[in-house]
């Protein structure tokens, strides 16, 4: 079970009281004012959000490491007193890896349980889903995995990175360290997609070559033909830009190996691969290849030390950390910063501007600043694959890296931004002298 | 004698009227009910919850024609269903956007796709809604039933089409915006927001008498020689084509007008869930729209109504509170669907009914003689004991 | 060079594809059982291979690793045969004749089978154990004393209820309990992996191509089990038995052969194939409880395409298939094609279905073309039964 049974026997309760007084408030005050409405239901001593993450199905793999992290985060937060003298009360969601399934329960959780926040999502187009509905209802929704940008709305913060503090420092450096040809290969849905199109703009840009690209569908482990093709366009050696999601990974890597292509040659740097996923496919097959992240757990400083080893006991010795969770423990800190700058957590516009500026000095990672244009600026990382499965970091940026939610290698993004302080502004405006 | 016939039949002509007549009045006062007591009772989230559950029925409507009746296993409904969804956002999306809509831009198509064009405009979507997914289902089933295709290979063949129809629109992400899928909650119609509660109570009460719309054609279709032609289809095809019919024009027409009505549950189901993606054209999805009509009860069209909203609201219900138990829950629920009740709840309730009513029991009857040769049947019961 | 290259991966794809497929094949071709739950005896297999690489690493250490498939095999096999067993015993005999039935009472036990793997701790396994023993034992029990029809169904539901219940309410106490040894899940939603043993590792190299270890031993494996398969039905007592039912069941049964055991056995082995399988893939890929998923739809493909009740049909099915995937796939196609003027358009065309994605897409188009020529597969079988 992933929640004791009498914590859900009390959220149930509460979720029944919730739930008439909200069919009575959305019906006199329609849905804009639902934050509203939060402050006078909640019970006076507890705020309560939402986590909505897939808790089965086959993203439930990934996702429920997170909620492990917002969990902890939140329960830190009450021994530590909770926020603005209130506990913390999460009420979790199975979005169940079904993109409507997300969409019904983030309604629910807004209207129904009247949350404050809600903390959420992994793929991309479980965020896409929810979005309108966030949108619909003015509320905030925390996401935090990496994505691949193109979006900046005023209703989600982003704490994973956007591709320009992934995706593009990741092929710089395998531009200038491993090689000039590249081949493409990711699982077939809009992540792989949008990112290799950035690809493909920046090494146009700067020198290297697109030999090939390839998409093969979800949770397929069949790769024999991609492995020929990679052989076939790179006989002599080159970079492996991968964007596999899930399932697809472990048979890339396996067969990869048993193929005979080695990271001497075809080193493999992959955005979607963390500790936990090395672990789970064994370091034997990864040794060598490598990832790029805001977050290692082997970064060396005492506030991660003190991260990693709460959360193995909270957890299990057994457990790691990698990026998403740890982008998922911080967004949590930032929205109580916010909430207690704001000084009232249920309004959602004073929470929303109180949040811009706001910087976690000790996290994880060093340090994390919530940006105007609600995307995080972050350290940028290269690892490579020890052979116990972590990463040694190979080379890491001095200061945080500024946060681009609009790609200047899309042609239609080149020289937007975004920027929610400013009303004249907001989500995409053309930036002055580009 | 033949004055005693005649007798007969006014008599029960007469009765049949009274019962479609009581019928009648039954279903519009469940009409008004759902359309002016719902939305009065229920908030705004489970009002759209019941929305979207009622367009499910629809669907349910449609697989109980072709599977209840007609003993056509399809497990590609979810085909139709997206069809029917993506006619009608393609319609909201190009409404809404000026130009063209967002997510091109994103992948550099400059250009609206020439299959994209007529969606500006709306009779032309609504058509292609029900018309879409008719032809589809039309020249699938005249290929597959003209090989005389049936019985489980039909439904493999269903199943592997789906696979098809979801890699296709998952890989052409420059066409149809892949997995992300089409949106409907921001776009507008005739100046509503479709996502607004507004709009949605505009849907939900729209759905209502599309349920019932349906309803009647259903009836209608297999209450007459039609319907008892299916009947004979399902039961005994080759002597339904020794007797002169041809059951692969029957077949093809009656997939057709399911994949139709299919089509119009996905579109009413799309504006209600804000979103239509591939993930519609999973395998388990549409395997699902089977076991709703399983539990109502095949066969009744009522059946098929109730078991689409029990099964989705327990769906909600346990997915909700006890996640873990959801998959035990549906699993154990197709294993006694077709052990215990094979004719579902409904077709359980008549049958006690009759048998306490006139006190003897009849013999559940199961569709034996679909694929399997009656003299073999006999002789695995015979050496059952 | 190239021609090596392609003769060796189409055929490893289509041995995986032969391999998953066999089981059902002789499922399917016997009892004219649809199971959908053939995915969910892989997936089985792959678990209780990654059980018993852990039991080896557990017992003896790392130098177990390089073992433990030898008896990875065995286990698999017996593990999805007696699941499958049971499945027949319990829901499937009540159901032949009705196809349909079938397909979806085995799609519901697929569900269970996905859960139960993510959610299975010793509460669950005591829970079961617990049901087992309260309804099998009261039911031994109760056909001593009870006599009566009737009351003996009543009495059924009764003692059915009554051990659900009781054993619910163990699962619920069991994972109340703070004992994590209890309450830990053993394999839980995330996947596993199986780490291949040294010696699968690597591969043959032959001029700037390699043979993965992995490869050649499922190609290998494959072999063996169609072997296996054939001379079992072609020589064996049972497999004789088999082969009659097969052709005609109304005189097998006359000539006393026990037609429902043979049906039990077939689906056994059936299913022990599957376990095989799912063995087999631990080399390829991650095991999850989705994974028998991927391989459901193909496999089904592979046996319409080579028609009901034949060994040959399936493996000429299963080689054209994957030799077909693979080569769309790859783009070889194309690549075949180019050289020649005329055919330049047709090469295009290919070069569109060149990701792994949209081959499968081709593939089952030209799956569904195919079988406008040929109905009932390949080998379509012979005589009286071909037009029911």
């Amino acid at each position: 079970m992933l929640y004791g049974s009498a914590g859900l026997g009390t959220s149930l309760l509460l979720k029944a009281c919730a739930g008439n007084e909200s069919a009575n408030t959305a019906q006199s005050q329609g849905n804009s004012q639902t934050q509203q409405a939060a402050s006078s239901s909640g019970s006076g001593d507890t705020i309560k959000v939402g986590i909505l993450h897939s808790l089965t199905g086959t993203m439930a793999i990934s996702e429920t490491t997170l909620v492990d992290a917002e969990k902890l985060a939140i329960k830190q937060i009450n021994e530590a007193g909770g926020v603005l003298g209130k506990q913390i009360e999460p009420i979790v969601e199975d979005g169940a890896s079904d993109w409507p399934t997300f969409a019904e329960k983030a309604s629910k959780l807004i209207e129904q349980n009247n949350v404050a926040t809600v903390f959420g999502c992994w793929t991309s187009a479980s965020r896409k889903a929810v979005l309108p509905v966030f949108e619909s209802k003015n509320h905030m929704l925390w996401y935090p995995v990496q994505y691949e940008g193109q979006e900046c709305s005023k209703n989600v913060f982003y704490t994973g990175a956007a591709p320009n503090q992934q995706i593009q420092p990741a092929v710089n450096w395998m531009l200038e360290n491993e090689g000039k040809q590249f081949y493409l290969i990711g699982s077939d849905y809009v992540f792989p997609r949008t990112a290799n199109t950035i690809v493909k703009q920046q090494l146009q840009a700067k020198g290297g070559e697109v030999v090939g690209e390839d998409y093969i569908p979800l949770g397929s482990t069949e790769v024999t033909p991609l492995i020929t093709k990679i052989r076939a366009a790179l006989p002599n050696g080159g970079v492996i830009f991968n964007t596999l999601n899930g399932d697809s990974n472990a048979a890339f890597f396996k067969q990869l190996q048993g193929a005979g292509l080695g990271p001497d040659k075809y080193p493999v740097m992959s955005s979607s691969i963390a500790e936990v996923e090395v672990k789970q496919i064994g370091a034997e097959y990864l040794q060598g290849h490598y990832a790029a992240w805001n977050y290692f757990m082997t970064v060396d400083n005492p506030k991660n030390q003190q991260w990693v080893d709460a959360f193995k006991a909270e957890y299990g010795e057994d457990r790691l950390t990698n990026d998403p969770m740890e982008s998922a423990y911080n967004m949590v800190y930032l929205w109580k910063q916010s909430a207690e700058k704001a000084g009232i957590a249920e309004n959602l516009e004073k929470v929303r501007s109180a949040a811009y500026g706001q910087t976690l000095q000790k996290a994880p990672q060093g340090k994390v600043t919530m940006n105007p244009n609600h995307h995080a600026s972050q350290l940028v990382r290269i690892g490579r694959v020890r052979e116990d499965g972590l990463f040694e970091i190979v080379n890491a940026t001095d200061s945080t890296v500024e946060p681009e939610p609009w790609n200047e290698f899309v042609p239609a993004t080149q020289g937007y931004a975004c920027n929610w302080s400013d009303s004249n502004k907001g989500e995409k405006y053309k930036v002055k002298g580009t | 004698m033949t004055a005693e016939t005649s007798i007969g039949t006014v008599g029960r002509k007469r009765q049949r009227r009274q019962t479609l007549l009581m019928e009648g009045v039954a279903v519009v006062v469940i009409a008004l009910l759902l359309i002016f007591a719902m939305p009065a009772l229920l908030s705004g989230f489970r009002l759209n919850l019941l929305g979207r559950f009622l367009a499910l029925a629809i669907v349910a409507l449609g697989i109980d024609l072709i599977w209840g009746y007609t003993g056509l296993l399809s497990l590609g409904h979810g085909i139709f269903f997206a069809l029917g969804g993506y006619a009608l956002a393609m319609h909201l999306q190009l409404r809404t956007a000026e130009g063209l809509p967002d997510f091109f831009t994103l992948y550099g198509v400059e250009e609206l796709p020439w299959f994209w064009q007529p969606f500006h405009s709306f009779p032309f979507a609504v058509v292609a809604v029900i018309l879409v997914p008719s032809l589809v289902a039309g020249l699938f089933g005249y290929l597959v039933f003209r090989n005389r295709i049936r019985g489980v290979y039909f439904s493999i063949l269903t199943q592997a089409a789906l696979l098809v129809f979801f890699n296709f629109f998952n890989g052409q992400q420059e066409l149809i915006n892949g997995t992300n899928g089409l949106k409907t909650d921001t776009t507008e119609i005739f100046g509503v927001t479709v996502g607004s509660s507004q709009g949605q109570l505009v849907f939900y009460v729209l759905t209502v008498p599309l349920l019932i719309a349906t309803y009647a054609l259903c009836r209608w279709l297999t209450s007459g020689r039609f319907g008892r032609l299916l009947i004979a289809l399902r039961d005994d095809e080759s002597r339904v084509r020794f007797s002169g019919y041809n059951p692969t024009a029957f077949k093809t027409l009656v997939f057709a007008v399911s994949g139709g009505i299919a089509g119009v549950g996905g579109a009413l189901y799309t504006v209600q869930s804000g979103i239509i993606s591939p993930a519609a054209m999973e395998i388990a999805f549409s395997i699902e729209m089977v076991i709703w009509v399983a539990v109502g009860g095949r066969a009744t069209l009522i059946g098929g109504i109730l078991g689409a909203l029990v099964v989705n609201f327990a769906k909600t219900f346990l997915s909700d509170q006890y996640p873990e138990v959801w998959l035990f829950f549906l699993g154990a629920l197709f294993l006694l669907v077709v052990t215990i009740l094979p004719e579902g709840v409904l077709g359980w309730l008549r049958s006690q009914g009759v048998k306490q009513m006139l006190g003897k029991s009849k013999k559940v009857s199961t569709y034996s003689s679909l694929e399997q040769n009656p003299e073999e049947e006999r002789e695995r019961e015979n050496t059952e004991n | 060079m190239l021609l090596l290259q392609s003769v060796f991966n189409g055929i490893s794809v289509s041995s995986v594809l032969l391999i998953a497929a066999l089981g059902l094949a002789i499922i399917f071709g016997l009892m004219g059982v649809i199971n959908l739950a053939h995915g969910e005896f892989i997936m089985l297999g792959a678990y209780a291979t990654f059980a018993v690489q852990s039991g080896f690493k557990a017992v003896l250490g790392e130098s177990g690793l390089s073992l433990y498939i030898i008896f990875a095999l065995p286990v698999a096999f017996i593990v999805t045969a007696l699941v499958g067993l049971a499945l027949e015993r319990s829901v499937i005999r009540f159901l032949y004749g009705r196809p349909l039935d079938t397909l979806l009472a085995t799609w519901g036990f697929s569900l269970i089978l996905r859960q139960f793997v993510r959610s299975v701790d010793w509460s669950l396994f005591i829970g079961i154990a617990v049901f087992c023993l309260l309804f099998f034992g009261g039911l031994a029990i109760l056909r001593r004393r009870l006599d009566g029809q009737q009351t003996r169904k009543g009495a059924n539901t009764i003692l059915l209820l009554l051990s659900l219940g009781i054993a619910i309410v163990t699962r619920v106490l069991l994972g109340q309990t703070d004992a994590t040894a209890l309450t830990k899940p053993w394999f839980s939603a995330r996947n596993v992996d199986v780490t291949a043993p040294n010696w699968l590792q690597g591969g043959v190299p032959i001029g700037s191509f390699q043979f993965p270890f992995a490869r050649l031993f499922i190609i290998a494996l494959t072999i063996v089990c169609v072997v296996a398969t054939y001379w079992f039905l072609q020589r064996s007592r049972w497999g004789l038995r088999i082969r009659a039912v097969t052709q005609n069941r109304s005189m097998s049964a006359c000539l006393g052969i026990p037609t429902r055991k043979v049906d039990a056995l077939t689906f056994a082995l059936g299913s022990g194939l599957a376990g095989i399988a799912g063995c087999a893939i631990t080399l390829l890929g991650s095991v999850g409880p989705n994974i028998g998923q991927n391989y459901i739809v193909d496999t089904f493909m592979v046996v319409v395409v080579g028609g009901v009740g034949n060994l040959v049909g399936t493996i000429v099915a299963a080689l054209a298939i994957g030799t077909l995937t693979y080569l769309i796939g790859s783009g070889m196609f194309a690549l075949l094609l180019t050289p020649v003027e005329a055919l330049n358009p047709l090469a295009d065309f290919f070069t569109f279905f060149a990701t792994t994605s949209m081959a499968k897409v081709m593939v089952f188009a030209l799956i569904i073309a195919f079988l406008q020529f040929r109905p009932s597969g390949i080998f379509p079988p012979k005589g009286r039964t071909a037009e029911s």
